[in-house]
């Protein structure tokens, strides 16, 4: 298999962590998945960041957004599955009230899917993002990881809306079917 | 506390009010505490004590009250942060009690207002009217400074523990089913810079 992102030296997850770090981004939640799991990883042997899982991303975003209005940049780390869940907390709270929560959210359920679930939920996905004009940027290559996640970050900042990051298997590898 | 009375529990606290435990409640708030109101009837009471600058009023989000007020807590070690919620609320969220215990804020305390019903769409009942007791299932998350108030002198005497000791801290409240007094603003905008600039985060 070719190498998915592009090949930089650097793995997008360090690239992610250290723009994450250089905006100021001290919080990140999380319902766990696989190809997070480098990410997640490397942001628990940070001191700089506040980590811990949630039981639900619902609970993820609003912890996410009260520590936003306290002062405190977050990001929400989570899988497409996940997202499925939160269209009403992110209707009527951060988009509603005018929270900058960062959502990173691991693409399942596309490009060599093996579950169907997965590959639908993953439809309602973009769908549920445009209707709630949620500023949506899809990360497929290594060398567009800073700028993507940088200017995410500045302009959900800037416009006081949350942002949404989408980590294709085109950047990670996915999550691959194994027999 | 008489030690031959039996332990305090949803059976045999006293059934209070709503409005007048949330104006109980604001009037021990003497450090600019920020408070985050659940949906519906438990946010129109909160309006209606008082309208705090460090008051966060939800609209809609049913069940991430306590979220909320983690993340408050987390960003504002400092400062104390209480989480007022209904039953059904918590009863949506109720994985949110194991994540606070596992983070164990100090500065974090969650009072629950339980009249045993979706008062506000008509008075089904909730599981706490089949005898889910919420102290119970608070100590069983991890959170072990968990107690009913018997009575309106008790509930106060626990915000003033709560306030005072190093926390997380829970306090169940039996309610009757008197409906909100009023109603809070509806411009989420609007709480959002009245909620920072009572925080200190917006100039």
């Amino acid at each position: 298999m070719t190498m998915a992102g592009g090949g930089g030296a650097e793995p997008w997850h360090e690239i992610v962590l250290r723009t994450l770090k250089r905006n100021e981004v001290r919080l990140a939640v999380y319902v766990p998945d696989n190809v997070l799991k480098p990410l997640i990883e490397a942001l628990h042997a940070d001191a700089f960041f506040t980590v811990f899982a949630t039981t639900r991303e619902e609970e993820a975003v609003g912890i996410a957004c009260g520590a936003i209005m306290g002062g405190m940049r977050s990001l929400v780390l989570m899988q497409t599955s996940g997202f499925g869940t939160l269209a009403n907390a992110l209707a009527s709270l951060p988009v509603a009230f005018q929270i900058p929560v960062l959502l990173m959210v691991s693409e399942r359920g596309t490009l060599g899917e093996f579950n169907l679930g997965q590959a639908l939920v993953h439809r309602t996905m973009q769908p549920v993002l445009t209707a709630l004009a949620i500023e949506t940027n899809k990360l497929t290559r290594t060398d567009e990881v800073e700028f993507i996640v940088d200017r995410s970050i500045k302009q959900a900042y800037a416009t006081r809306q949350p942002a949404a990051m989408l980590l294709s298997p085109l950047l990670t590898g996915g999550k691959v079917f194994q027999k | 506390m008489n030690e031959n009375l039996a332990p305090i529990g949803p059976g045999n606290a006293q059934v209070m009010n709503r409005f007048d435990i949330t104006k109980r409640l604001v009037a021990k708030l003497k450090g600019e505490e920020a408070v985050i109101g659940g949906i519906g009837n438990t946010n129109f009471d909160l309006w209606m004590a008082g309208q705090r600058p460090q008051n966060f009023y939800m609209l809609g989000s049913m069940g991430l009250a306590c979220p909320i007020a983690l993340g408050v807590a987390i960003a504002q070690p400092h400062r104390k942060v209480v989480a007022l919620e209904g039953d059904g609320s918590l009863l949506m969220q109720l994985g949110c009690l194991t994540t606070i215990a596992a983070r164990r804020p100090k500065n974090l305390t969650i009072v629950v207002m339980d009249n045993r019903s979706y008062q506000i769409t008509g008075g089904q009942p909730t599981a706490t009217a089949f005898g889910a007791d919420f102290v119970t299932i608070a100590r069983g998350a991890g959170l072990a400074q968990a107690a009913w108030a018997a009575d309106e002198t008790m509930f106060e005497a626990l915000v003033e523990e709560a306030l005072a000791r190093e926390g997380p801290s829970f306090i169940a409240v039996r309610i009757d089913d008197k409906p909100g007094v009023g109603t809070t603003d509806r411009d989420p905008a609007r709480i959002t810079d009245r909620f920072m600039r009572g925080l200190g985060t917006k100039a």
